[in-house]
């Protein structure tokens, strides 16, 4: 066990190596350098010009250049925004956790309803309710999430005035922010009315956030549900007399449950890529709202930065979900 | 020296094989009623599959209305007509028959500018996938039939295209490139490239150890002609889906930008970016967001259907990753 995972550990070294290369190079292929976009419309005069390439080390050989980048990395120091002046690292941390929240409540909303779903369409393979949940399935799979939200939105803030259009909570709440998540915050702070404006506010993002990783695990679940009850081991629980409910929790989900639980692994970049709408229709403030500003105000500092971590996470969650894969079945850890 | 073999099964079903050893075999099944063709075979396996049918119906609707777009739209995309901003669908109390869908806040016919943006989006699909997957064939290929060094820097460098979030990396394209269709078609291009290297390249590492690769190399084929000729007609299966499914993910991605501000502009009849700027109006003229997302969706769930039925014809064992 200990092999495999520093075997996973070190086949990721060289994608984390490549992915700061791409930050890097993002900064270089952008049409003009910093200088020239910190001089604006008027331009600037060649010596100053020189001078602050200088100062930024931009006229260093590349080489040089991308050492010190990686060596700002490992520290920490991703530059500061154009904009807000801010400390990138800072701002990403500060955000970070409304993304969180978001993904986690959309993956549990994903899994609590598709898996089921996806169960049931097994179970009652070929039935109208196999169809619906398939065409169900298929169609949020097809679905663009921001016009899913704009839908959402229409519908259940405007039409029926149920949840508040956008944000993270109510504007009269002042809740102290010691965690980050809002749910956390507000109950440590005791004020149920913050609590529960916040839940309020969470509601249709996460639905609309959730509605496709919801298909693929009800397709997932389904299809693999389906394989297992073809096993003779399936089979030999029915011979035996076993309830039909006991065969199919006990003996044929819990098998059934290993390639699930790696798609709902793997889901992380699409619910991070999901989330880069999902906020920007919410004006959620998370780490999508504020990339999408950053590209739009051409703040390359942010756009690199964000970029970087929200790579590191990925490759960092999916190298998790690998070694959970290898505990929980053992024929992986060995191939 | 292309002979036909045992391995080009995967375009067929079971039944076919007798008809496959060529002369030899044929000859000596004379007498049995001659196997469907290997057309036929697939067609028949397709159209099974009822949700594939209506998809392929679908896309076959969708390129009639992309190709005669300029006949079948009832107005010019871009005409403003200033009397009639915002005027509701017809089946609408207030709506009028000579705006099916109504119209947009300047007064264009929103069910005009849809039909060419059927167009669009169907040209970006093409575009990109087309560019996505030859380069991708390519790559992949390369990868799989020399492997060693090049094949670890191909699929490293696809690590970490995989690594970041498709749309992420399609913004990213676009933040180095600048906002727009055609460089959104190139940012979609790259975002669908590691699958399809990773497809090509798990197939050509099956295909390369078969006998008829062998037989080919002994026959004195080159790298060229065993990687493009002998190997890749073989592998191309899992391609041709995932082709198919990649017209979905392009057309939702070429939507999104566009929704961003990062893909087509104004006043492009594009379906994402026509929903981004009707936004401020969606309280009052629900219709103007409604019609390009359900538009989006009609058309990305054509290619899905589709793609699924393909792969559900082409190979049972292949399944949707």
């Amino acid at each position: 066990m200990f092999g495999f995972v520093l075997r996973r550990v070190a086949l990721i070294v060289p994608t984390f190596v490549g992915v700061t290369l791409l930050a890097f190079a993002l900064i270089h292929l952008i049409p003009g350098d910093p200088v020239e976009n910190l001089s604006g419309e008027r331009g600037m005069d060649p010596e100053r010009r020189a001078r602050l390439l200088h100062e930024f080390g931009l006229d260093r050989p590349l080489a040089v250049q991308y050492a010190s980048y990686v060596g700002q990395v490992l520290r920490g120091d991703l530059g500061s925004s154009l904009t807000t002046h801010e400390s990138v690292a800072r701002e990403f941390a500060t955000l970070f956790p409304a993304t969180v929240e978001l993904a986690f409540f959309a993956l549990l909303f994903a899994v609590v309803v598709g898996l089921p779903a996806g169960i049931l369409a097994a179970v009652k393979r070929n039935t109208a309710a196999d169809y619906t949940v398939m065409g169900l399935s298929l169609t949020g799979y097809s679905m663009p999430i921001f016009w899913w939200a704009l839908l959402l939105i229409l519908f259940f803030s405007v039409q029926l005035g149920w949840t508040p259009v956008s944000g993270r909570i109510a504007v009269q709440y002042d809740v102290p922010m010691t965690t980050g998540f809002m749910l956390i915050d507000t109950l440590r702070a005791g004020d149920m009315a913050a609590f529960r404006s916040a839940l309020s506010h969470l509601i249709l993002p996460t639905i609309a956030l959730g509605t496709i990783p919801l298909a693929v695990i009800a397709r997932m679940t389904r299809s693999s549900m389906l394989e297992v009850l073809r096993e003779d081991y399936v089979r030999a629980a029915r011979a035996k007399g076993l309830p039909r409910w006991r065969v199919i929790v006990v003996h044929a989900l819990r098998n059934a449950l290993i390639p699930v639980i790696t798609v709902v692994g793997l889901q992380v970049g699409l619910l991070l890529s999901g989330a880069i709408l999902t906020e920007t229709i919410f004006s959620w403030p998370g780490v999508g709202n504020w990339l999408i500003h950053g590209v739009q105000s051409r703040d390359y500092p942010v756009v690199q930065g964000g970029i970087l971590l929200i790579a590191a996470i990925v490759i960092t969650v999916n190298l998790i979900v690998d070694m959970l894969y290898g505990v929980i079945n053992p024929r992986i850890r060995h191939a | 020296m292309r002979n036909r073999t045992a391995d080009e099964t995967q375009f067929m079903a079971e039944g076919d094989i007798a008809s496959l050893d060529g002369g030899a075999a044929a000859i000596a099944h004379a007498e049995e009623p001659s196997p469907p063709s290997r057309m036929r075979e697939f067609w028949r396996a397709y159209a099974q599959n009822r949700g594939a049918l209506i998809g392929l119906c679908l896309v076959a609707l969708l390129i009639l209305l992309a190709l005669g777009a300029d006949f079948i739209a009832p107005d010019p995309p871009n005409e403003q007509y200033r009397t009639f901003t915002l005027a509701p669908p017809a089946w609408h109390a207030d709506g009028t028959s000579r705006f099916l869908l109504g119209t947009d806040p300047v007064g264009r016919d929103i069910l005009s500018r849809l039909i060419h943006g059927t167009r669009l989006s169907l040209l970006i699909g093409t575009i990109s996938v087309a560019i996505s997957l030859t380069l991708g064939a390519i790559l992949g290929l390369v990868a799989g039939y020399f492997r060693g060094i090049v094949d670890t820097a191909i699929m490293r460098l696809m690590d970490v295209m995989l690594a970041l979030p498709s749309l992420l990396l399609a913004i990213a394209v676009v933040a180095i490139l600048g906002p727009g269709l055609v460089n959104a078609m190139y940012a979609i291009a790259i975002v669908l490239l590691p699958h399809y290297v990773r497809l090509a390249r798990a197939a050509v590492i099956a295909e390369a150890r078969r006998e008829y690769v062998t037989s080919s190399r002994i026959a004195g084929a080159g790298a060229l002609r065993l990687m493009f000729a002998t190997i890749l007609p073989n592998c191309a299966a899992p391609l041709i889906v995932q082709a198919t499914l990649g017209f979905s993910n392009a057309i939702l991605d070429a939507a999104a930008l566009g929704f961003l501000g990062l893909g087509a502009q104004p006043p492009t009849p594009e379906w994402g970016s026509m929903l981004a700027s009707a936004l401020e109006f969606i309280q009052r003229a629900p219709w103007v967001v409604t019609f390009p997302g359900l538009a989006i969706l009609i058309t990305v769930l054509a290619f899905n259907l589709t793609g699924d039925g393909l792969r559900d014809a082409l190979d049972p064992k292949l399944r949707r990753s």
